[in-house]
């Protein structure tokens, strides 16, 4: 990654460091503004209250607030817990998020590693956040936990195949896995002829949106997939043995995926940090790019989380019948029509 | 329609018909076993059956009356509390007559002989009454057949019944405590089960009594002194 | 005595424990589960042990008593006008509704009858009960099955009926209202129209619970065909109110039995619903809250003048004899019988609670049911601690 304006040519172990910081500041700052926005004012809005108010102006300091709370609390395991996997479960939850956004770009040049298998590699690394549950859920000694944790096992499981074919659509309408090659793909490309506005996957690939969208919403164990955590019956799932700081982590691994997962889906289907109808220059785009990569997550973030508080939650076997017979069906079917439509135009 | 305005002249003739014919179908079924009843035209209607009848006079409510609902089942202590009332202040309980709640067991509605009496209620929807059954339980501890195949919801009813009053149900599956933990002893609805409370710190009379909607303070207070008798 | 070391025997004290672990957590056929007593499913502190098999229930035992209060044995030293207020804690949500059946036998020994305007408004503050007590039951059983939002409308919009029966009788949840012959005060003004609003404003919420929840997908799919009930079962557990009348039987008290209280004279209708299941059970309370706005409605257009209480003795001393009311309650059939021995503390009092007959049929209805049905059938029971414990 080279810093256009400066113009400087940094060295490798340099600009590895820069990169690294960057992750790592991403995730919480990603999370702390996904948490703020939809999860305390937007839920709050809807359900006619005010959500926090006291902490910082309009409650924004809100979730730094709970963040110190939950660093300074006693570390307790459970009596019987397995140690080391009970304490190992959340970070491989965090650093799963972590791997995802190595290959997500928010400008011409602003990727962490513009990788030939770029969303391939994404997908792939998400999937390693059900080891952290398994682990969680097994290692808290606790029947809640591993009820939770089978759930949440079967459903995470399910549902990444959903999230995977509905990718194979784009993939196979831009030609490559490659994201920053998507973005481009987007961004000059056309539909049936017409490019002025390039060729935003959500308009010729809706079907597969909707099927990543609710792959998503699984995926992140939010409602009306939240089986695993269902408040009023398992009291937490695989989390409720998780106090202080690991709970945080399980928190931020979760905003955070979310952040990661709305940030795919507008690179794969919004058109990234290409701005439609301008011709900017790259220089600018770097600049700009990254505050409309915000603006899109910022979009997708809003539609995950309006269904979240809206609706009530499938019972376990009815979210795997919705997933294996409805969506996976359908991803195939959008496969064979875009296939067809590409060869065809 | 309340049992105030009602008299014997002006009371429509079916429902004294109805609850009287009731208690007639009880005793062709039951014989000697209905030891009492008692109508109350136009509100309900008691029957007193003897402890060997108990489950079938259950049995012939729900089969051949149509009283298929199942209400509550309870039972009464009859006998006079030996703690007092437990209402009068100490000075009050110096000055009043003493022979109130004297050693006399006076069963209620329908009669009766023994100490603890069952009540149950059972109602007919699709005929729209209902009659209350009463049978006097004696022995040690007092024991009465069950009513659970008769009527699925009596199990927690009887469950409570025996922890509170000590009756023992024969033949109920799983007769342990409802309410109170396993350990508990006694049975807290007997009289002579004391209420602790009232043990611990004494009632010290009804000392305000709220003004009747109209009246001034100063009349409110008076009355309440001399409340207790 | 063999020579093994202390050390030995830890480690194999310790080997044995941590395999009997494992083979604990992994035999999951007929694994124990308890649920309560501190629970957010359960509505208090009611505790029920499910046998599973799996994801499958074997057994379910609801353990109560967590909150008994001992309501029966202090009804015995207390006098009437004590005994209605202890007797607004039974079912809290609806408190005015069980001082009535209270008050109304008390009435049926004293053979006194309370004035016309009372019984107006004494019906009026039974309906304000069920309507209160039965919008959190609406959105409540959303938020059991996951559904976060419907529930803040649902406290929203109840507060505004709460606020009437606080203006109207100084208590918002324990109004301590009823009095043997009457009621303790007349309606302040404007209260009339301020309840002809808010009851217009509870049949827009009404619609709106409509709309998100019982016209929801995922909603039907959790509750229909969950914890059916047939009829005749019903009946013989002695259940009581909606999940009666969800079953297909029709039996209402305000309609079927004779009451001192103005349901007969007012427009009204009882529903039902053939299902038995969860869904019934949702759909038939929310037309009965429906139901209960027109007949408020009604009520405050039809409210007669006159006093508010009969001519009763200061020193309330009742005759001896013993008398049986039941009502409508908004959970179910409540019912006081009171033995009276002329004096001015009742003999015995039994209180008759829905909710200890609603929850009686727990072990039977959800024998092989899944984990997250025993959440719904529970929520669409409908059930308050203090009504199953007294």
């Amino acid at each position: 990654m080279i810093d256009p304006t400066l113009a400087v040519e940094l060295a490798y172990w340099q600009q590895t460091a820069i990169k690294t910081l960057a992750v790592m500041l991403v995730i919480p700052a990603g999370a702390l503004i996904l948490g703020y926005v939809f999860l305390m004012k937007m839920m709050a809005f809807m359900q006619s209250r005010l959500g926090p108010m006291e902490a910082g102006p309009g409650g924004m300091l809100q979730l730094v607030a709970d963040g110190a709370k939950f660093i300074q609390k006693e570390d307790i395991f459970p009596a019987r817990a397995d140690r080391w996997v009970f304490a190992l479960a959340p970070l491989v939850v965090l650093i799963s998020t972590f791997l995802i956004f190595i290959v997500i770009p928010v400008g011409p040049d602003l990727v962490v590693e513009s990788l030939d298998t770029g969303i391939f590699f994404a997908l792939a690394v998400s999937s390693l956040s059900v080891i952290g549950v398994l682990m969680a859920g097994w290692a808290s000694a606790n029947k809640y936990s591993l009820i939770g944790g089978l759930r949440a096992a079967g459903q995470l499981i399910a549902y990444e195949l959903p999230l995977v074919l509905a990718v194979v659509g784009v993939v196979i309408q831009a030609g490559t896995l490659n994201m920053q090659g998507i973005v481009a793909a987007q961004a000059e490309g056309e539909i049936f002829g017409l490019g002025a506005i390039g060729n935003p996957f959500i308009l010729t690939q809706l079907i597969g949106f909707f099927v990543f969208l609710v792959a998503v919403q699984a995926e992140l164990t939010q409602p009306p997939f939240d089986m695993p955590v269902a408040e009023s019956e398992i009291v937490g799932g695989y989390q409720v043995e998780y106090t202080g700081f690991r709970f945080l982590f399980f928190f931020m691994g979760e905003f955070g995926t979310a952040f990661a997962f709305a940030a795919i889906a507008a690179v794969l289907f919004l058109g990234g940090w290409w701005v439609p109808g301008f011709d900017i220059s790259d220089n600018a785009l770097n600049w700009i790019g990254p505050l409309v990569m915000l603006a899109k997550i910022m979009l997708v973030a809003f539609v995950i989380f309006w269904v979240r508080f809206s609706f009530p939650r499938f019972r376990e076997d009815q979210l795997q019948a919705f997933a294996w017979k409805f969506l996976i069906p359908l991803s195939l079917f959008n496969i064979l029509a875009t296939g067809i439509l590409k060869v065809v135009f | 329609m309340s049992s105030s305005e009602t008299d014997e002249a002006v009371e429509p003739v079916e429902a004294d018909e109805l609850r009287d014919g009731l208690v007639d179908a009880f005793r062709a079924e039951l014989g000697d076993a209905v030891v009492g009843s008692h109508v109350e035209p136009g509100v309900d209607v008691w029957i007193r059956v003897t402890a060997d009848a108990w489950r079938a006079a259950g049995e012939f409510a729900r089969d051949r009356l149509d009283c298929t609902y199942f209400d509550f089942l309870s039972a009464i202590d009859w006998m006079p509390s030996p703690f007092g009332r437990d209402m009068d202040a100490q000075e009050d309980e110096a000055s009043a007559d003493g022979d109130e709640g004297a050693a006399v067991m006076e069963q209620g509605v329908a009669g009766g002989e023994t100490r603890f009496q069952l009540l149950a209620r059972v109602h007919a929807p699709a005929k729209g009454y209902g009659l209350f059954l009463k049978c006097d339980v004696e022995g040690d501890p007092p024991t009465a057949d069950t009513w659970v195949p008769v009527f699925a919801g009596a199990n927690w009813h009887e469950r409570e019944t025996a922890e509170m009053f000590g009756i023992d149900f024969a033949g109920h599956p799983n007769l342990i405590k409802l309410y109170l933990p396993g350990a508990f002893e006694g049975h807290p609805l007997r009289k002579d089960f004391p209420l602790l409370s009232r043990r611990v710190k004494p009632w010290p009379g009804i000392v305000d009594v709220e003004q009747m909607p109209g009246e001034d303070e100063d009349e409110a207070a008076d009355a309440g002194e001399g409340a207790g008798s | 005595m063999t020579a093994v070391t202390d050390r030995e025997q830890l480690a194999y004290i310790a080997a044995q424990a941590a395999d009997s672990r494992v083979n604990v957590e992994l035999d999951t056929g007929d694994m124990t589960l308890n649920i309560g007593p501190q629970h957010p499913a359960t509505h208090g502190t009611l505790r029920i042990v499910a046998k599973l098999d799996g994801e499958q229930v074997v057994s379910c035992d609801p353990i109560a008593g967590y909150m008994h209060r001992g309501y029966e044995k202090l009804t015995e030293v207390r006098t009437y006008p004590q005994v209605t207020a202890l007797v607004n804690r039974i079912d809290w949500l609806g408190s005015f509704a069980n001082e009535v059946p209270f008050i109304l036998a008390a009435e049926q020994l004293m053979e006194v009858e309370a004035p016309p305007r009372a019984q107006w408004i004494r019906t009026v503050l039974f309906e304000l009960a069920r309507i209160a007590n039965i919008s959190l039951f609406l959105g409540d059983m959303g938020a059991q099955l996951g559904a976060i939002t419907p529930v803040f409308f649902a406290f929203r919009d109840r507060e505004r009926v709460l606020n009437q029966i606080e203006s109207a009788t100084g208590g918002r949840f324990h109004p301590n209202f009823d009095r043997i012959g009457g009621i303790k005060d007349d309606l302040p003004q404007g209260w009339i129209d301020e309840t002809r609003s808010v009851m217009t404003k509870m049949r827009t919420f009404c619609d709106e619970m409509e709309d998100l929840l019982l016209g929801n997908e995922i909603f039907a799919a959790r509750t229909r065909g969950v914890g059916v009930i047939p009829g005749p079962v019903a009946q013989s557990y002695g259940l009581s109110g909606a999940n009666l009348r969800s079953s297909g039987v029709d039996w209402d008290l305000r309609r079927d039995a004779p009451s001192p209280l103005v349901w007969s004279e007012l427009d009204w209708k009882v529903w039902t619903h053939p299902d038995g299941d969860s869904f019934a059970r949702f759909w038939v309370r929310l037309q009965e809250v429906r139901e209960s706005t027109h007949m408020v409605d009604q009520m405050l257009d039809g409210l007669p003048a006159g006093p508010i209480m009969a001519k009763v003795p200061r020193i309330i001393k009742v005759p001896a004899g013993e008398a049986w009311v039941a009502t409508e309650n908004p959970l179910g059939e409540m019912g006081y019988y009171i033995v009276s021995k002329g004096d001015l503390v009742p003999y015995r009092v039994k209180i008759r609670s829905a909710s200890f007959n609603n929850i009686s049929i727990v072990p039977w209805v959800m024998k092989g049911v899944l984990v997250p049905d025993i959440v719904t059938i529970l929520a669409s029971l409908y059930f308050i601690l203090g009504d199953i414990d007294r």
